[in-house]
C-alpha cells in the first residue's frame, strides 16, 4: 500500500537544527565572534555591505557568521534586513572630493597634487602563504606620520581644467530608486550605477574584463582609485541645516578612456565612474569599466553588440540575490511539470515507433 | 512575530502592491510592473505570491498554500508557516474551506467560488520570453498584440513533432486581448483558468510584475482549428481515490518499473477517499 | 490648524486597511458589485467610503486630485496628514476625487501608454447612492450580466473602447462602494 509523503514540517525544523550545529562545527574550537568577523574578515565583511546595500559593519559580520562564510547567503540576509528598515530621510551626497583617503593612486600621472598613497594594499604582497599566520602572532604596528591636511583634488579634475576630458556637470535631479520601483529600460546612468554598485562582484569582474579583451574595447586608464571614509550629512528641516550623522568608508575608482571624438564632440578623454561601499577596489576598478562600456549610446559610439554594451543583459543579469534565488529554486519540486512532459514524450515515442512499424510492414 | 507589521510587509510596500493588483484587474492578462521588495525568502521560491498573499490576506481569512498541487511539499510548509508566523491566520488544507490559496504549478481540482482568492507563484511571468529575451522587444510586441511569434512557434512544433510541445506554462490568450503565462501549471489545469468564479492573482517577484484575471473572465489556449488545444493527462485512474478526471503525479515504486498514478491534488484525493472512493492500490 | 482634521484616520491601519483593500478589490473584481467600507472618519464633504478608499491607496508617492467641494482645507489637512499625499492637477494625478461633474472632463486625467496601460488614473466619484439599478453591465468579472446606478453611459463607453487604454472609477457614496474598471461595456 502507498503512504504519500508526509512530516515536512519536522524535516524543515530537523534540517535548520543539523544547520545550527554544523554552523558551530567541532565545539572544542572556540566559537568566532562578531567583532572578529568585523576586524579580521573586513573584507568579507565591506562585500556584503556593498552588495547587500547596507552600510553596517556589525550587521554584515553577523551575517556572516549566520551564513556559515557563504558571502552570497550573508548578502540575502543583509538585504531581507534592510527591505524591513523605516525611511527617516535622505542624506545628502557624499562629497568624495573631502575624503580622508587611506589609499589613493591614480595611474595617469606620476606625481599628483596630494600625493600617491598605497595605504594597506595587496598589491605588490608576494602571494606566499604565511606560515607565521597560522601561529598567533604579535600585533604588528605599521610606522604612522601625521596626515596632511591639504586637500586632495579628484584628479580629473586636472584634465578637466583643460577640457580634455568630457565635462560631468552637477546634476540635482533626485536619482530613481531600483530598490523602491521596478527598473525600467532604457536605464538612465544613476540609475544603471545604482545596479552595478550592488551587483555581484564576480559578475561585475567578468563584463569589465571581457572589455578589456575587446569585447567593446575601451582602453581605460585608473584615473584614480582612491579608498578612505567621507562624512555622512542629513538636512533636518526641523533645523533648518545639515547635520553630520555618521562617517562610512567608500572605494571610487574614476577611468580615463580614449574617445575619438563624433559627429558632435571633439576628441577628449571620457570617464568611467565604480562607487562602492567599503574597501573593494576590485569591485569599484570593474564597475568603472562597464559603466564606461555601457555609455555607448550616448556618446554615440557604435554599439559592437558585446554582452557588456547590452545593458538590459547587464542589469537583469548582475544581481547575484535575484541569480541565486532563481537557479536554486531549480532544487524544488517541479514533479507536476515534469509529469506532462513525461506523458508528452511517451506518446511522441509510441507515435514514432507506430510509424516504423508501419514503414516496416 | 513580534517586530514586524501584519502579514510582514510594511503597509507602505503593501499600498504599492494594492495598487498594482487593482490595476491588473482593470488591464486582465496585463503584467504589472511593481517593486518587488527582496523577501527573508529567496526569489524563484515564491516571493512574489507571499508579496501578493501578504496584500490581500485580512485576518479572519482562512489561508491554503499547495506546490505541486500538494499541502505537505516543503516549500508550501514554508509558506504556510511564514503567515502563520506574521499574520498569525488560520491556515487549512482544505479547498473548499479556504478563502485565500496560494500555489505553485497547480489548479486544485474542486471549482473555485465566489469569495475565494487564488494566488500563483510566478517564475517567469512573460509569455513570450523564451521567443524574445528582450524586455524591451516583448513589451512592444504586448503594445501592438503582436503575438505572431507565438504562432510560429507552435506551428512548428506540430509540423516537427506533430504535436505542440509545450505541456505546461501553456500560454493563454486573456478576452481577446493580452497573451498571458499561466504559470508552470500543467495544460490539463488550463482551462479552470476560464470563467472561473474565483479572483486569480499572479506575483512574480524576481521579474517584478503583477497579473490577474477578475472572475468569470475568458482565457483561451491559443491552439489552431487544425490543432485545437488538448489538455491531456496520464491515461490512468488515481490509485488511491479511483478518480479518472484529476491529473496524476507518477510515482515509482520500486526498481524494477513499478509505479502507480495518484492524484497531484492531495486535498481533493483525500476528500474523495474519505467519501469512499477507493482505487486499486489503496489499502 | 484644526486638530479634528487630525482624527478620522485608520486606528488599526494594517487591519483596517486589509479590510478596505479587500472591499475595493472585490468591488473592481466584480464591476456593479456593492461594498461595505469601513474605518474611516474623513472632514465632509468626503464620504467615510472615498476616505476609506484614500486612506487604503493612497501615500507619498501617489498625486491626488481633488476636484470641485472636495478640493477644500478640511480635506487637503487630512489627507496630508493621513497619507502624505501630494495635490495634483487632473493630468498628473494617479487618483482623483470628487462628484462626477466635478471630475469633468474625463480627457484631463491620464489613460495609460500603449506599453504602460496601467499608468492611468483611478477616479473616485462621490454619489448620492448606489443600487443594483440602472446601466447594464458586461465584461470580466460578470457573470452574465449586473447592473449599476451609474451617473452617465456615453462616457463610460467612449473610456471602454479605448482599452487597454482608460480609466478605472470607484463609485462612493456613504459607506459604500463599487466599481467599474475600464474594460467593462455599459448600456
Amino acid at each position: 500500500m502507498y503512504v504519500a509523503v508526509k512530516g515536512g514540517e519536522r524535516a524543515i525544523e530537523n534540517a535548520h537544527a543539523w544547520l545550527a550545529e554544523e554552523r558551530r562545527g567541532d565545539t572544542d574550537v572556540a566559537e568566532l565572534d562578531i567583532q572578529q568577523i568585523r576586524e579580521q574578515l573586513s573584507l568579507a565583511v565591506n562585500r556584503v555591505m556593498a552588495e547587500g546595500s547596507l552600510h553596517d559593519p556589525d550587521l554584515a559580520a553577523l551575517a556572516i557568521k549566520q551564513a556559515r562564510g557563504d558571502l552570497i547567503e550573508a548578502i540575502f540576509l543583509i538585504r531581507a534586513y534592510r527591505t524591513t528598515l523605516p525611511r527617516f530621510g535622505t542624506t545628502k551626497p557624499v562629497e568624495t572630493a573631502e575624503m580622508a583617503c587611506d589609499r589613493r593612486i591614480s595611474a595617469t600621472f606620476k606625481d599628483v597634487p596630494g600625493g600617491q598613497v598605497l595605504g594597506p594594499t595587496f598589491d605588490y604582497t608576494h602571494r606566499l602563504l604565511d606560515f607565521k599566520l597560522a601561529a598567533e602572532g604579535e600585533p604588528v604596528t605599521a610606522e604612522q606620520r601625521d596626515a596632511d591636511p591639504a586637500p586632495v583634488p579628484h584628479v580629473t579634475e586636472f584634465l578637466n581644467r583643460e577640457s580634455l576630458i568630457e565635462e560631468a556637470p552637477r546634476d540635482d535631479t533626485p536619482p530613481p530608486d531600483l530598490t523602491r520601483e521596478p527598473l525600467e529600460l532604457p536605464a538612465a546612468r544613476a540609475l544603471r550605477l545604482q545596479a552595478l554598485s550592488r551587483a555581484d562582484e564576480g559578475f561585475t569582474l567578468s563584463m569589465a574584463y571581457s572589455t578589456q579583451r575587446g569585447y567593446a574595447r575601451n582602453h581605460a586608464f585608473v584615473g584614480e582609485l582612491r579608498v578612505g571614509t567621507v562624512p555622512v550629512e542629513m538636512e533636518i528641516p526641523e533645523l533648518g541645516f545639515a547635520v553630520e550623522i555618521g562617517e562610512i568608508t567608500l572605494t571610487e575608482c574614476e577611468t580615463v578612456n580614449q574617445f575619438k571624438g563624433s559627429r558632435t564632440e571633439p576628441p577628449q578623454f571620457t570617464r568611467g565612474y565604480g562607487l562602492v561601499f567599503g574597501h573593494s577596489e576590485r569591485k569599484a576598478i570593474s564597475m568603472a569599466l562597464v559603466d564606461r562600456a555601457l555609455r555607448w549610446e550616448e556618446l554615440g559610439e557604435d554599439n559592437s553588440g558585446a554582452p557588456a554594451q547590452d545593458a538590459e543583459f547587464v542589469l537583469y543579469h548582475a544581481d547575484n540575490i535575484q541569480a541565486s534565488g532563481f537557479l536554486e529554486h531549480i532544487k524544488l519540486p517541479h514533479y507536476v511539470d515534469f509529469q506532462s512532459e513525461l506523458e508528452l514524450v511517451r506518446k511522441m515515442r509510441r507515435e514514432a515507433n507506430a510509424q516504423t512499424r508501419e514503414a516496416a510492414e | 512575530m513580534s517586530g514586524y507589521n501584519f502579514a510582514y510587509l510594511d503597509e507602505q510596500t503593501k499600498r504599492m502592491i494594492r495598487r498594482a493588483i487593482l490595476k491588473a484587474l482593470a488591464i486582465p492578462g496585463y503584467q504589472v510592473p511593481f517593486a518587488s521588495r527582496e523577501m527573508p525568502m529567496p526569489y524563484g521560491w515564491g516571493t512574489g505570491g507571499v508579496q501578493v498573499s501578504a496584500a490581500v490576506l485580512t485576518p479572519e481569512d482562512r489561508f491554503k498554500v499547495i506546490d505541486q498541487g500538494a499541502d505537505d511539499t516543503t516549500n508550501a510548509v514554508s509558506i504556510r508557516r511564514f503567515f502563520e508566523r506574521t499574520a498569525g491566520i488560520a491556515t487549512t488544507t482544505a479547498t473548499r474551506d479556504a478563502t485565500v490559496i496560494q500555489t505553485r504549478h497547480r489548479i486544485p481540482e474542486e471549482p473555485l467560488r465566489e469569495g475565494q482568492i487564488l494566488v500563483y507563484q510566478v517564475p517567469i511571468p512573460e509569455p513570450l520570453r523564451f521567443l524574445e529575451p528582450r524586455e524591451s522587444e516583448t513589451r512592444k510586441m504586448h503594445s501592438l498584440a503582436e503575438y505572431g511569434l507565438m504562432h510560429v512557434k507552435l506551428y512548428e512544433d506540430i509540423s516537427r513533432h506533430g504535436h505542440i510541445a509545450t505541456t505546461y506554462a501553456y500560454p493563454v490568450k486573456v478576452e481577446e486581448r493580452y497573451v498571458m503565462d499561466p504559470s508552470p501549471i500543467p495544460k490539463f489545469d488550463n482551462p479552470k483558468l476560464s470563467d472561473c468564479a474565483a479572483i486569480q492573482l499572479f506575483g512574480a517577484g524576481r521579474e517584478q510584475r503583477i497579473y490577474a484575471l477578475p472572475p468569470y473572465t475568458t482565457v483561451a489556449s491559443l491552439d489552431f482549428d487544425d490543432h485545437p488545444f488538448d489538455p491531456s493527462r496520464a491515461d490512468h485512474p488515481c490509485g488511491l481515490c479511483g478518480s479518472v478526471e484529476t491529473y496524476l503525479d507518477e510515482v515509482i515504486m520500486d526498481d524494477a518499473g513499478g509505479r502507480m498514478f495518484v492524484c497531484s491534488d492531495t486535498d481533493h484525493c483525500e476528500t474523495r477517499q474519505n467519501a469512499g472512493y477507493r482505487g486499486k492500490d489503496a489499502g | 490648524m484644526r486638530t479634528e482634521n487630525l482624527s478620522g484616520g485608520f486606528t488599526d491601519p494594517s487591519v483596517q486597511s486589509a479590510h478596505a483593500f479587500r472591499a475595493v478589490m472585490e468591488a473592481m473584481a466584480r464591476p456593479g458589485t456593492i461594498h461595505d467600507i469601513a474605518g474611516a472618519e474623513p472632514p465632509a464633504p468626503l464620504s467615510r467610503a472615498a476616505g476609506a478608499v484614500l486612506l487604503t491607496l493612497c501615500d507619498t508617492e501617489t498625486p491626488v486630485h481633488l476636484a470641485g467641494a472636495t478640493d477644500c482645507d478640511a480635506v487637503r489637512t487630512w489627507l496630508a496628514f493621513h497619507t502624505g499625499a501630494p495635490l495634483s492637477g487632473p493630468s498628473h494625478c494617479m487618483l482623483a476625487v470628487g462628484e462626477w461633474g466635478a471630475l469633468a472632463p474625463l480627457s484631463s486625467y491620464p489613460v495609460g501608454t500603449s506599453e504602460y496601460p496601467d499608468r492611468s488614473a483611478t477616479l473616485i466619484v462621490e454619489c448620492a447612492e448606489l443600487a443594483a439599478s440602472g446601466a447594464t453591465l458586461r465584461g470580466p468579472g460578470i457573470r452574465e450580466t449586473a447592473r449599476l446606478s451609474l451617473p452617465d453611459t456615453e462616457a463610460f463607453r467612449t473610456n471602454r473602447a479605448h482599452f487597454p487604454l482608460g480609466l478605472d472609477f470607484i463609485f462612493t457614496s456613504g459607506s459604500q462602494l463599487a466599481a467599474l474598471p475600464r474594460t467593462t461595456e455599459v448600456s
